[in-house]
């Protein structure tokens, strides 16, 4: 049984508007204008438990605003969703102590305290036993190197450090159902893979359900096989990464080396990158073979590769596509 | 975990405690004026006078609140959201907060009222009945005072300027509540509608059980209204948060 189905959740905000300028805020004093904003439009969707599902979608697409309606922070205009059997919205304590949400560069943690302070406090407020929360502070500590952070004042920490400790904090009830929205937002590069090398072990250890927001394609290919693509509050694609390669991502890319001076590729595709020597082409993903067998005999080549796109290409030209929303994705929710 | 985190900035939180002086000891000193050169006002002499408002100061600690302009700045910055994500309600939260405050503050009190004592010679000598009740009436009055302040600061969840209508209140309170005077130097018909209104049973009451002003049945009453405005303010949370929290549109980063 999934552990989030959502059914057409739909969220819409009334929002106000006004033209600029002193007549018309003079007007508005007794004339308001509102217009309502289409956020989430009846996005379905279900995970399976132990599932990592990555949540993409450009600025504004609408995945905060999911993810905050299955934390039980909105309610939704229309639609339903059920987590772990419950109605996020309705925000039981019991849910609230079995969910989490982490955002990326927020702090939940008691600014003037020591972590360890803030720990505590989450022991008490989530009602962790003390073997439980012994067990995973000191696992969690060690998994994300903070030892010597426990004792610092959280104000003292860095960005990073920080993010470690909420995540580590907010991982200490050891909630099934985890919502995380762009957690490696403004942190270095060793800093996201520790991050992310945890959140991996914790989904493999607890087997906890994950739908994860970033905007850093590596977050998504080190820990999805699986991502939802959302566009103007509706779904485009939910699938498997490579499934996404496929239909989004246009062709293959050939790179080849040549000895001496390399002529005009056009013919044999898309020309991406071209240098002394060497080019990079971008071909139909079915006349990849073709192609590599034409530049073979052609060419002097000295090297040749192929490679999907990168994933930063296919997301973007995902949201780019225009394309109608996927209903697939619907029908299998509601089947 | 407040107590530990006022017992970081002790400084600040004696220098915040020195500010509250202010407005009592100018109180104090107008009244004690008055009262010398035109006697007895309604049952306050000078000693009365002095007595009231050194107990002032306590309950002035005591009635610290979550102000209503926080919400706006919760609500509007996002912060809030990482209040709701938890299983403790906001409010137990908060009021828990500012109690556990509240023990940092007094014992900071303490050498302040000593200093008052020294200055002005209150002459109060309150019998443990008396000081019993007015720590029960104190935290009473305590309970009221946030749960009304909670209410008004529910407003920032439909509109950012509820300021308006919190000032409104905040200057009901200043006159019915008996911190700018005691009620009985008000005229008949103010004390009147004062015994309505939740705002003596925050300030004035606690100080009369204590200065000696009231007898035990009106001290069991005073308490007895107490309850009955903690439920009404305590109902009306209740229903205005569920709107609340229906309302919220998480706005803020």
């Amino acid at each position: 049984m999934p552990s989030v189905v959502v059914d057409r959740l739909t969220k819409t905000f009334k929002v106000p508007v006004r033209e600029e300028g002193f007549v018309n805020s003079m007007k508005a004093l007794v004339h308001r204008e509102y217009r309502q904003v289409e956020a989430v439009k009846a996005v379905s969707f279900a995970l399976e438990p132990g599932e990592v599902v990555g949540f993409l979608g450009p600025n504004g697409a609408g995945k905060t605003t999911t993810l905050k309606m299955l934390s039980g922070l909105l309610h939704p205009t229309a639609g339903d969703a059920n987590v772990i059997g419950y109605r996020p919205w309705e925000r039981d304590p019991e849910y609230l102590t079995r969910s989490a949400l982490v955002m990326g560069n927020r702090n939940s943690l008691q600014w003037d305290l020591p972590v360890a302070d803030s720990l505590d406090v989450r022991k008490a407020m989530y009602r962790i036993p003390d073997t439980d929360y012994r067990d995973r502070r000191a696992r969690f500590t060690e998994l994300l190197g903070v030892e010597d952070l426990l004792t610092k004042p959280v104000r003292n920490l860095s960005l990073g450090e920080r993010m470690k400790v909420e995540i580590l904090a907010a991982l200490l009830p050891a909630p099934p159902v985890l919502f995380l929205d762009e957690p490696t937002l403004g942190l270095d590069l060793s800093m996201q893979k520790r991050i992310r090398s945890f959140v991996a072990e914790y989904a493999a250890s607890e087997g906890a359900t994950i739908l994860l927001t970033s905007h850093y394609m590596a977050d998504v290919t080190a820990l999805c096989e699986r991502v939802i693509v959302i566009h103007r509050g509706s779904i485009l694609f939910d699938g498997g990464l490579a499934e996404l390669g496929e239909r989004f991502g246009g062709g293959k890319t050939i790179s080849v080396t040549v000895a001496g001076t390399l002529p005009s590729l056009e013919a044999y595709g898309e020309v991406l990158e071209a240098s002394a020597g060497k080019a990079v082409i971008e071909v139909a993903r079915e006349d990849v073979a073709s192609t590599a067998a034409r530049l073979l005999a052609d060419l002097d080549v000295q090297d040749l590769s192929i490679e999907d796109p990168p994933i930063e290409d296919v997301i973007e030209r995902t949201f780019a596509s225009g394309d109608e929303p996927d209903r697939s994705s619907e029908d299998a929710a509601t089947s | 975990m407040s107590m530990q985190r006022q017992a970081q900035y002790r400084g600040a939180a004696f220098i915040q405690i020195v500010g509250f002086l202010v407005e009592p000891i100018v109180y104090l000193i107008v009244w004690r004026t008055v009262a010398a050169e035109a006697g007895d006002i309604n049952g306050y002499g000078v000693d009365e006078f002095t007595a009231y408002y050194i107990v002032w100061t306590l309950v002035r600690v005591f009635n610290l609140a979550l102000a209503p302009g926080a919400w706006d700045w919760w609500v509007s910055s996002g912060r809030i959201t990482n209040d709701l994500v938890h299983p403790v309600d906001p409010y137990h939260r908060n009021i828990a907060d500012f109690a556990g405050s509240k023990i940092i503050w007094i014992l900071l009190w303490v050498p302040v009222a000593v200093f008052l004592a020294v200055l002005f010679r209150p002459g109060l000598s309150p019998s443990l009945f008396q000081v019993v009740m007015f720590f029960v009436a104190a935290w009473a009055g305590y309970v009221i005072r946030f749960n009304l302040l909670y209410l008004l600061g529910l407003m920032s969840f439909w509109t950012t300027r509820a300021q308006a209508l919190v000032d409104m209140v905040v200057a009901m309170e200043l006159l019915l509540s008996g911190r700018l005077v005691p009620m009985a130097v008000m005229p008949e018909w103010v004390q009147a509608i004062s015994n309505w209104l939740p705002f003596k049973w925050t300030f004035q009451f606690p100080i009369e059980v204590v200065i000696g002003r009231l007898t035990t049945e009106e001290i069991w009453r005073g308490i007895g209204a107490q309850l009955i405005w903690i439920a009404i303010t305590g109902v009306g949370y209740s229903v205005v948060w569920r709107r609340a929290i229906k309302q919220f549109t998480a706005v803020g980063t």
